[in-house]
């Protein structure tokens, strides 16, 4: 057993290797890429400046980034997995002495060429982490205290660091990826059941540490009229723009919300108004419809998987790629509040673009190296 | 081998929880498209309207005032162009500032300023201030030279009313201000079309033609962003002008008028006795429209409203007097109506020895030796008090009355065209009970039939009634803005095809008469008053025999009053005064009344000045001028009848 597998782990031939990538995948990520180039083009009222090449050129180098790591060997992956956490929770330390403010809040470490947001890494991490953490384990042991509580704690302590920055948003997508990969690696359902209870039976406690600016967003969602010039802008321009765009939308670089700048944060948490604001209803159709592709390649290759890692690698990523999909969607079209999620890849940003193409490298070194089985 | 098999139920575990977790994943998918539909496709319409709401931001422009014109085509009321200086609140970065700059480059007055400061706090972070409406050449080329330093300010060449007559039209054009909240609320035109700084009709023409003249406005459409900075003109509807007015006034014979009743208080009416054109309504003093367009200063406005001949009342149409012996006519002619006497009747006027006796009151005559056994046309003629005390006691108030109202004396000349127009009275025992609610004396019949009493009358009336008698005796309709629809061939066929329709039953009975309808019984009664008018005029011992005109073309026919403004009393009487010596406020008004020329009658005229003294000394004398020229100006004003005509 344990020769045959070191025996598979080292006879992949470059010609192999070729033919186990998914093409396909690669072909949905570029499109989405080209896509958000021209989404970004369009916040500048079409003119090819700061944000736009700013926007292509992470692009190309993530992208070319997410080629290289597709053919580091996953199991790679699978040692330095808990090596990955750490470093990003000394990121995440770092960022509390170091950290760069910009409205309000502490997110970034200046890092020469760009300003890195270790949260962002962080989402990634957390999964590779669990990852590994439940492939060691026996299924019949996933119920008891021991390894119920050290993931709780392993995933408490970044989300407690995020939040102080603050950042509301980015601590639910760790927690939310966490608790994905908990589920898939079988966590009975009655936990579940308990904590929901216990976290609604806190909330008016939550409610209470949390910051006046998030306190005003929470309200602002149930009833955006409340402050229609203040927290309720983004919530009300984002309705109207998104809703004024109709079946086909208004053409692209036609966007008058975006355009007159009635958008708040268009490059950023708002490109998806912008793009439905532009291409209408059947646009954002075909946008998540690229998102959902996107998603069942990734379940797919973590099927075809071998390694227990592998597979709960990928669908755990899968599930955390829709929930920052699904939160982000949700947010601007006004069914959840403000929190500050980017649309993965959409979105202006190096940190996250950083943070998706890395992940996606992992999923195509999962398909790479499928035939790995992985640690004993 | 274990391992193996926890693995495998691992793997079991795993894809059991992955398919409940892509369908969730499924689930939310759905919400999030049904909720992108709800948007796009169910709601489309209603966020599309918001967009537009955001983007789309109006500017109106003020609409361009009609203009007014009189009979001639003299243009009466203008709009001319003026510098003015709008400031753009957006682009301002510091008010206290620019306001600062503005006062020292354009001087500014203080309570200007605070009118400034007032409005700005009535406006939208995006509205345009008008700072100053009229600058002169130098201030405007000053602020032309300093515009770099102002951000905001903005030079502009706009329009405003201007009155090139300034004083001469004023009662009867009116003048502009700003639109009230009230003006505002009256009247729906303006209401629609109303931008800031709107000049709205606050008297006259201007007033009462406000709807026509006002036009409307234009809008301006431009996309804004977030912060209502204006990107691009999308949209321009154009203003539209208002209606332009004609008159049917003759500016040449108006400002005649002015100029003869100039330093004095009174008014001159002029009429076509056909077609009921008011050609001249002078009223003195006057006052300068002009003043009123841009808001008019504290002390000019003092000193219009401080002056004691009252340059604010139109004499004309809201002056109220005793029409004093210019009634005589029409008692003479009510009496032979009703057949109470006949031409020959004679009475005898003693002198102020032997005064009418009436249940122990006496009534004089003005003349003080009498005039002896007056006949009734001798009695119009010479103006006696005595024959005409005589014939109203035996015609009695109530026939009088409704003889009086029928020639238009009693309503309304101009019906609602002039808000300030008054009735005045002409009263009856009815009247005098009902208002009053006491019961009528003989005595005051007695001197109702010299105008004096009750009754009360405004120039313009007298004019209608000397129109009415002098026009054959038929109702005309009077106007003052010219209307195609009022054709003197019409109006002349009319009165033919009355003047041989049998009298009807009801003749002396009070009842509404329609337009151009005879109001007389029997045609010879009318032609005997007119007769003794020319009487009163052109022959010797007629009281206006000085101011006649010895040309045929240019004869005409009068009736001279006095309107007692207090009770002459028998000390007044024994000192019988010059007009020098009594004060001025105590002095009798001036009246008189005319028709000309007098074999073919085409206008009649009224003349009024307060407490000028007797009407043959102070009122007649400007009629033989008016009279003149109102038939020198005949030719032209048929020319022009006859043109507007064929291009109707």
């Amino acid at each position: 057993m344990i020769l045959s597998t070191s025996l598979n782990s080292t006879s992949y031939s470059f010609i192999d290797k070729l033919k186990a990538v998914d093409y396909f995948l690669i072909i949905i990520v570029a499109i989405i890429g080209s896509m958000s180039v021209f989404s970004i083009y369009s916040t500048e009222s079409g003119n090819f400046s700061f944000y736009t090449k700013n926007h292509l050129t992470r692009f190309l180098v993530f992208f070319f980034m997410f080629l290289v790591v597709s053919f580091v060997r996953v199991s790679f992956w699978y040692k330095q997995a808990y090596i990955f956490y750490i470093l990003g929770i000394l990121l995440l330390l770092l960022v509390i002495f170091f950290g760069i403010s910009a409205s309000g809040s502490k997110r970034w470490i200046n890092f020469f060429i760009m300003n890195l947001q270790p949260s962002e890494l962080m989402k990634i991490a957390i999964i590779v982490c669990f990852a590994r953490y439940y492939h060691r384990i026996q299924s019949s042991d996933i119920q008891s205290y021991k390894y119920l509580l050290q993931p709780i704690i392993l995933l408490l302590i970044p989300c407690y660091l995020v939040i102080t920055q603050p950042d509301l948003g980015t601590a639910i997508l760790i927690a939310g990826s966490g608790l994905a990969i908990i589920w898939l690696a079988g966590l009975n359902l009655k936990y579940f059941i308990y904590s929901g209870l216990i976290l609604l039976v806190s909330l008016p406690f939550v409610i209470s540490i949390l910051k006046p600016y998030q306190k005003s967003r929470i309200l602002t969602f149930f009833n955006p009229d409340r402050d229609p010039l203040g927290a309720g802008y983004q919530i009300i321009q984002s309705k109207i723009a998104i809703g004024s765009g109709g079946l086909l939308g208004k053409g692209f670089l036609q966007g008058t919300q975006s355009y007159l700048e009635f958008l708040p944060e268009k490059h950023t948490d708002f490109i998806f108004t912008l793009f439905s604001e532009e291409f209408g209803f059947v646009g954002s159709m075909v946008l998540i419809l690229l998102y959902a592709l996107l998603i069942y390649r990734i379940i797919r290759i973590g099927f075809s998987s071998r390694s227990f890692f592998a597979k709960l690698y990928c669908f755990g990523f899968a599930s955390a790629l829709f929930l920052y999909i699904f939160v982000n969607i949700a947010m601007v079209v006004g069914l959840l509040p403000i929190v500050g999620a980017p649309l993965p890849i959409m979105s202006y940003g190096g940190s996250s673009m950083l943070s998706i193409m890395l992940g996606l490298g992992i999923v195509m070194s999962c398909k790479i190296y499928s035939r790995d089985p992985i640690g004993n | 081998m274990i391992k193996k098999i926890g693995n495998l139920n691992k793997n079991k575990i795993i894809s059991r929880r992955l398919f409940i977790l892509v369908a969730a994943k499924i689930g939310l998918l759905g919400i999030v498209t049904s909720r992108l539909y709800n948007l796009q496709i169910s709601q489309k319409e209603k966020y599309e309207v918001l967009s537009d709401k955001n983007r789309i931001r109006e500017w109106k422009t003020p609409p361009q005032r009609g203009i007014i014109t009189d009979y001639f085509n003299n243009v009466i009321a203008d709009n001319q162009r003026v510098y003015q200086v709008h400031l753009s609140l957006e682009e301002v970065s510091n008010f206290n500032n620019s306001i600062f700059k503005l006062k020292n480059i354009i001087s500014l007055k203080e309570d200007e300023i605070k009118k400034i400061y007032e409005k700005k706090e009535k406006s939208k972070p995006w509205d345009t201030l008008i700072i100053s409406e009229n600058l002169s050449w130098k201030e405007f080329s000053k602020l032309n030279l300093y515009l770099h330093e102002l951000d905001g300010a903005k030079p502009v060449l706009s329009t405003s009313r201007y009155y090139p007559y300034s004083n001469d039209l004023v009662h009867v054009v009116g003048y502009v201000g700003d639109a009230t909240t009230q003006d505002i609320q009256n009247k729906k035109k303006i209401e629609e079309n109303f931008v800031p700084g709107l000049k709205v009709g606050k008297i006259g023409i201007e007033n009462s033609k406000d709807t026509d003249l006002i036009g409307n406005h234009g809008i301006k459409r431009y996309e804004v962003n977030a912060s209502g900075k204006k990107i691009s003109e999308i949209s321009y509807n154009k203003e539209t002008q208002g209606e332009n007015l004609r008159t049917t006034i003759d500016l040449e014979i108006q400002q005649l008028a002015q100029e003869l009743l100039k330093n004095q208080a009174g008014s001159i009416c002029v009429m076509d006795i056909y077609t009921g054109e008011v050609i001249t309504m002078a009223s003195s003093p006057t006052y300068d429209p002009n003043k009123f367009t841009h808001g008019i200063s504290t002390e000019d406005w003092n000193e219009i409203k401080n002056n004691k001949l009252r340059p604010l009342l139109n004499k004309s149409l809201a002056g109220l007097y005793s029409p004093g012996s210019t009634i005589k006519p029409l008692v003479a002619l009510a009496a032979l109506e009703y057949g109470i006497i006949d031409t020959k009747f004679k009475v005898n006027c003693k002198g102020h020895d032997h005064p009418y006796e009436l249940y122990g009151e006496r009534y004089h005559c003005w003349k003080k030796n009498g005039h002896g056994w007056m006949s009734m046309r001798n009695a119009i003629k010479q103006s006696c008090d005595i024959y005409f005390y005589e014939v109203a006691r035996l015609l009695g108030v109530d026939k009088l009355s409704l003889i009086a109202k029928r020639y238009g004396l009693g309503s309304k000349v101009l019906e609602d065209f002039f808000s300030e127009e008054k009735k005045g009275i002409v009263p009856s025992t009815k009247w005098k009970k009902q208002v009053l609610e006491q019961s009528w004396y003989l005595g005051e019949t007695v001197i109702t039939g010299i105008g004096q009493g009750y009754i009360q009358t405004t120039p313009l009336q007298l004019c209608l009634m000397t129109a009415q008698l002098a026009n054959g005796g038929y109702k005309i309709k009077p106007n003052l803005i010219y209307d195609k629809e009022i054709d003197l061939d019409i109006i002349k066929s009319k009165i033919e095809s009355e003047k041989n329709k049998s009298v009807s039953q009801n003749i002396l009975k009070d009842h509404e008469f329609k337009y151009y309808e005879r109001l007389y019984r029997n045609p010879k009664n009318l032609k005997f008053v007119l007769d003794a008018m020319y009487g009163s005029t052109n022959e010797q011992f007629g009281t206006s025999f000085r101011s006649r005109h010895k040309e045929d073309k240019y004869k005409f026919a009068g009736k001279t009053g006095t309107s007692q403004v207090k009770r002459i009393t028998d000390q007044d009487r024994e000192l019988d005064l010059n007009l020098e010596e009594i004060e001025y406020k105590s002095r009798d008004h001036a009246l008189f009344i005319a028709f000309a020329p007098y074999d073919k009658p085409r206008y009649s005229l009224s003349v009024l000045i307060e407490h000028g003294g007797s009407g043959s000394k102070a009122a007649a004398p400007l009629a033989n001028k008016l009279i003149k020229k109102i038939l020198d100006r005949h030719e032209l004003r048929e020319k022009i009848r006859k043109d507007l005509k064929n291009i109707a």
